[in-house]
């Protein structure tokens, strides 16, 4: 059996139940600093989107702040997602089950998770957000630069500003509304937000949301704690 | 000859218009006043410029702005471009006439339109940073502003500049503060020539017209005044000798109006943007109310556990083929 699925530090605790080990504890503060600053970032942006929402700069220290830190944090988002990215981009690789998986969306969304095609460490609306997310904040940070006059003014002229800033508040509406989805469903698979808190789930939730993974890890000896392995009393 | 203004009172004098007399005020909503007062415009003959810059140096006198002392790069334009504190800046071309094959020399004094609809207004995210009096003039208050640049993409003269001391945006205030006590904008007093004038904006377009007569009995056939509709009209007014061609006069806009881009970017994107977030939150909230959690159960686990227990017994052998 080959191990695509697998990410250095899984670990496979035997017992009852099983305990998996899926984030390390730099792997969880990487993702949190993320997810922080594209909500600071989605705030503060968001306060100089709509006037109804010019209120948020209270958050920031004013509106002169809140234009003047939100690039800073956008910075800091890109750092975030460099470190992640490089960190799970080989097992958000496209495989062939993932078009089986799309193909079925509407039974996976009905609840019937059971007859879905087996998936790996992350299925397709899964690897769909890791790689939507770079795009876009790559998108961001492009059209963010471009209208970050306090340093870059003289860079881009006016009607290419004009442009970037469209872009990227366009780039941020549909990020915001990727990180819903997101939100909802690690919300919505019970079980998931300890990934990604407390860095470990049960081997029952990765038999059910991502089975290959659990086959993998099952598979593997080094990702067993402990050597050598004892022979279980069957 | 345009009647002078005549100097100001010694004494204090109520200003003539304020708070109460707002028609716009960015990102937030005023109630009009019952009433507006009579538009004012500022007349720039650009045929009668000789290009003293006088009225360069009574904005900075009167504006108490200082300007670096810059480097010469080869032509008459001094500061080269429009600066938080150089708020008007006269822009010289030379210019072949094709069809008299005349070096027509043309200065324009560049500097806030003050458009009736303003595009600084409409793009400038924070509450009453810019506002519009009734009398038509566009002022900047710069306690409410955050420097974020966006009166500059919004502006289709390219007129807003940003300071690099404070972080706030500047431009030409029509001399607001003294317009409030009757008298007419500091450029306008110093043009010795007078091709600056300032009154109402009805009295304005009745001297150009004058003026223009004047130009077309001369040759000019195609003078005429620069007061562009695309903007609904500017309480900054040019009388131009080519008014067929305002771009000949460094790229003075012809048929100006706020970039689509902006209205884009200031209306459709925002319901877009918005309708696009809350559809999301819906379909997340609906979703799990029809098919509710996800939950791992007891078979799931158990299922785990035997294939756990099952495969570490040989996983030896499994390991040999990594
Ligand atoms: C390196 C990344 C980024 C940079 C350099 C950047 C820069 C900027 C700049 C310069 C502005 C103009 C106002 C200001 O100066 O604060 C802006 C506005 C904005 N940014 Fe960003 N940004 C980045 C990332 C993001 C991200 C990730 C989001 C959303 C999650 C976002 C959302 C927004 C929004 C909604 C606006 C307001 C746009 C509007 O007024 O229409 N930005 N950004
Ligand atoms: S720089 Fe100031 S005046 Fe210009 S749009 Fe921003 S807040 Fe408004
Ligand atoms: S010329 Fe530019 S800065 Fe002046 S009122 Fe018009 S849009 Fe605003």
């Amino acid at each position: 059996m080959r191990h695509d699925e697998v990410v250095k530090g899984d670990t496979l605790h035997p017992g009852d139940p099983v305990i998996i080990d899926r984030y390390s504890t730099t792997a969880r503060f990487n993702h949190w600093m993320t997810a922080a600053s594209l909500v600071l970032l989605a705030l503060s942006g968001l306060a100089l989107f709509h006037p109804a929402l010019y209120f948020l700069t209270g958050l920031f220290g004013g509106g002169s702040n809140t234009r003047a830190i939100h690039p800073w944090i956008g910075v800091f988002l890109f750092f975030g997602y460099m470190g992640l990215f490089f960190r799970f981009w080989k097992v958000n690789l496209w495989t062939p089950t993932d078009g089986t998986w799309l193909s079925k969306l509407h039974v996976f969304l009905t609840g019937h998770e059971e007859d879905m095609p087996e998936v790996g460490r992350y299925n397709f609306a899964q690897k769909a957000v890791f790689w939507w997310m770079g795009i876009l904040i790559m998108i961001s940070i492009a059209s963010g630069l471009a209208i970050w006059d306090q340093y870059f003014s003289t860079y881009t002229t006016v009607d290419q500003k004009r442009i970037a800033v469209l872009v990227h508040s366009m780039a941020a509406i549909v990020m915001i509304c990727i990180v819903i989805v997101h939100v909802y469903g690690a919300l919505w698979a019970k079980g998931t937000m300890t990934a990604m808190l407390k860095g470990r789930v049960t081997g029952g939730w990765a038999w059910r949301h991502h089975r290959k993974w659990l086959r993998e890890l099952a598979a593997d000896e080094k990702a067993r704690p402990g050597t050598p392995p004892a022979t279980p009393a069957e | 000859m345009f009647p002078p203004f005549p100097n100001p009172p010694t004494t204090p004098t109520q200003a003539r218009f304020g708070e109460g007399d707002l028609i716009r005020r960015s990102a937030s909503s005023v109630t009009p006043p019952a009433q507006r007062q009579t538009e004012v415009a500022k007349l720039i003959d650009v045929s009668k410029c000789i290009g003293c810059k006088a009225c360069q140096s009574a904005c900075l006198e009167w504006n108490d702005l200082h300007e670096e002392v810059g480097v010469n790069v080869g032509v008459y334009d001094n500061p080269l471009d429009l600066t938080p504190a150089s708020l008007t800046v006269m822009r010289f071309t030379e210019w072949v006439n094709p069809e008299s094959q005349n070096l027509e020399w043309l200065i324009r004094k560049d500097g806030c339109m003050h458009c009736e609809d303003p595009g600084c207004l409409k793009a400038c995210p924070a509450p009453g940073a810019i506002v519009q009096y009734s009398n038509g003039i566009v002022d900047f208050v710069h306690e409410n502003c955050i420097g974020c640049g966006y009166c500059v993409k919004g502006c289709p003269f390219n007129i807003p500049r940003i300071s690099k001391v404070d972080e706030k945006a500047y431009k030409c205030t029509l001399c607001s503060d003294r317009v409030a006590v009757g008298q007419g904008p500091a450029c306008a007093k110093a043009c010795p020539t007078q091709a600056i004038v300032f009154g109402t904006k009805e009295q304005m377009k009745s001297h150009a017209d004058g003026r223009i007569k004047d130009l077309k009995s001369r040759g000019f056939a195609n003078a005429g005044l620069y007061d562009p509709p695309g903007v609904g009209g500017t309480h900054v007014m040019y009388v131009l000798h080519h008014a067929d061609k305002p771009e000949i006069y460094a790229g003075l806009p012809n048929n100006p109006r706020i970039s689509p881009l902006v209205d884009l970017w200031k209306g459709v994107s925002r319901y877009a943007g918005f309708a696009a977030i809350g559809a999301f939150a819906v379909f997340s909230v609906l979703h799990s109310v029809v098919a509710g959690r996800s939950k791992v159960s007891e078979e799931d686990e158990t299922n785990a556990k035997r294939l756990a227990d099952h495969e570490g017994s040989n996983g030896s052998q499994e390991r040999a083929s990594t």
